[in-house]
């Protein structure tokens, strides 16, 4: 069962702000589907190597050349807020 | 031809007439953008308003319009993955699956409603409003692909593109009855679509029939350098013509085809494995033991892999920003809470979780091993069997809001299909009849589409092709509504 300070703790690794009302259905249904989930601790599963991917892929690298990127005004363009050549952002340290 | 001649005409059908010259392309996206500006279902994000884009000359597709999910990237076109979070977003480049499309001569026509960042399986998690299911607008069309499968069904566009996690592409297809297959991992790129879980999100087609289906996938597969877990498919995409299904080994999973699943699909969903039996086909049970633990082991990795996706809504490069905010974790935090809905903020809860200290091993670390099991026992049953053959989703197309106020019912409703997408496998969707046969609409959903899934070994679409086709032509299934006897 996920509590109001797991899901307050949660919610500041994922950088995202819970509005009070939102807390606790969150804790709830957190819980409803950790609950289903916790059925594959039945399993017994020693000595199965994980699955990251499907595709059996490695060391798919490209050439470490300088390649042409999008033009610095085309990115910026999408931006919320910007100043001269960058991204603007409030300070951190506010 | 007349207008309704014109949308009647299957794509397959549509390139043979452009390239004979009996229609114009220009004629037909007119008579679509029409169609899909009337719309009623709320299918679309974004109509196109410009000139009628014009093909290159020779190209195979030769201007059929095209319908593409919100996610992918088009430039200049507003691309939202069905969020506010990327509220006037303009991508500076086009999705490779798009790209290719259109160097094949597709006319880019509208994008389509989706649940917010390809998390639901109602399409009613969608910052644009849910879309409703052409069979009877009171009902979900399925999601997370929910606007493609609609249109298409609908007739707003003569094919879609999707993409598919844990079934948002065959799902929403067997809720409006039409076709949609979820290609091979690897087979289509991913680059242009805004992620939700890369190692399971692949692109595919939503169509009318299985025809369509092999024909856009024929122009959409491929390696490309610009997303490293793209493969070169082996062979050229053939288009489907098989008329038997003589020696065809068709294996029943006890697991996804009993227990679960409603009366009414489970009824359609035998009478069509009696139809593949007079085709020629062998049907038997099959086991795949670990199949009912896959939708656990889906909803640990899904989301985890969400939560680590979705972290580049920050609100410094794209789309929304909070107002207000002072400081930079300030506005971080309060874009995030402005800007996701309540699914993708469960998703991301759920995968940070299930990423976090203490919790790695018991949630991502099995949920990493149950699928190791899940590959396995597919690729036992595939010793013994070419395909597997489950009905798509335990139930027709549900009434809107019926399943909102309880995430876990709505995720329990995808077990039939996340087991494929942890494997990696193709699988296609075909509608195979009427819930309750033919006698029409009627309480708990009879007269609904019902979805019959085949799926087989990595590449095998071909052949996947193939057998639906055969079982497509078989069924005479009617995927549109109006015809049909839908209430819309």
């Amino acid at each position: 069962m996920i509590d109001r300070d797991e899901v307050l703790h949660v919610a500041r690794l994922a950088r995202l702000r819970l509005a009070d009302e939102e807390i606790e259905p969150m804790a709830r249904e957190l819980s409803a589907v950790l609950d289903h989930v916790a059925k594959i601790a039945e399993l017994d599963l020693d000595g199965v190597e994980p699955t990251t991917h499907v595709a059996e892929l490695t060391g798919r690298l490209r050439a470490d050349e300088p390649r042409e990127s999008l033009p610095r005004e085309v990115v910026l363009s999408q931006a919320p807020a910007v100043s001269g050549e960058g991204f603007l952002v409030p300070s951190p340290q506010a | 031809m007349s207008a309704t001649d014109l949308l009647d005409l299957t794509a397959t059908a549509a390139t043979r007439a452009l390239a004979s010259g009996e229609i114009a392309a220009g004629e037909l996206y007119e008579a679509y953008r029409a169609r899909a500006r009337a719309d009623e279902l709320n299918c679309f994000t974004w109509v196109s308003d410009g000139d009628p884009p014009l093909p290159a000359a020779g190209s195979p597709l030769g201007g059929v319009p095209l319908a593409v999910k919100d996610l992918f990237c088009t430039e200049n076109v507003p691309s939202q993955s069905g969020s506010r979070i990327l509220e006037g977003y303009l991508p500076p480049y086009t999705a490779t699956a798009v790209e290719r499309l259109q160097d094949a001569g597709v006319s880019l026509l509208a994008k389509t409603n989706q649940d917010e960042f390809a998390m639901g399986s109602s399409n009613e998690n969608s910052a644009y409003g849910p879309v409703l299911n052409p069979w009877d607008p009171a009902r979900v069309p399925g999601g997370s692909s929910g606007g493609s499968a609609a249109a298409v069904a609908a007739g707003l566009a003569p094919w879609a593109l999707g993409t598919d996690t844990g079934g948002s592409i065959r799902q929403p297809a067997a809720l409006c009855g039409i076709v949609g297959l979820k290609p091979t991992y690897g087979a289509v790129s991913r680059y242009g679509m805004i992620a939700f879980a890369s190692s399971l999100d692949q692109a595919g087609p939503l169509t009318r029939d299985v025809t369509d289906a092999a024909l856009m996938l024929r122009h959409m597969v491929g390696r490309d350098e610009r997303d490293a877990t793209s493969l070169q498919f082996p062979h050229e995409i053939s288009l489907p013509s098989a008329e038997r299904l003589d020696g065809v080994r068709l294996g029943v999973p006890e697991e996804l085809a009993g227990e679960g699943i409603d009366a009414g699909v489970l009824q359609a969903f035998t009478a069509a494995l009696e139809q593949a039996g007079a085709l020629g086909a062998s049907v038997e049970r099959v086991r795949l033991p670990h199949a009912l633990h896959a939708l656990s082991a889906y909803y640990v990795i899904a989301p985890a892999e969400c939560s680590s996706n979705l972290a580049r809504f920050d609100g410094v490069r794209y789309g929304l920003r909070a107002e207000g905010a002072t400081d930079l974790a300030g506005m971080y935090t309060s874009t995030r809470h402005d800007g996701f809905g309540a699914e993708v903020k469960r998703r991301i809860m759920l995968g940070t979780y299930a990423l976090s200290s203490g919790y790695y091993d018991a949630y991502y670390g099995r949920a990493q091993r149950v699928r190791t099991k899940i590959v396995e026992d597919f690729r036992a049953v595939f010793e013994r069997v070419d395909f597997v053959v489950t009905p798509t989703s335990p139930t027709v197309a549900f009434e809107l809001g019926a399943k909102t106020g309880d995430p876990l019912s709505m995720y329990l409703n995808d077990f039939c299909t996340v087991p494929m997408s942890l494997a990696g496998i193709p699988a296609i969707s075909i509608p195979c009849g009427l819930a309750g046969g033919e006698q029409g609409l009627g309480p708990g959903g009879a007269g609904l589409p019902v979805g019959l899934q085949l799926a087989g070994p990595a590449f095998s679409e071909n052949s996947l092709l193939d057998a639906a086709f055969a079982l497509e032509q078989a069924f005479g299934f009617d995927s549109t509504p109006a015809r049909a006897g839908g209430r819309a």
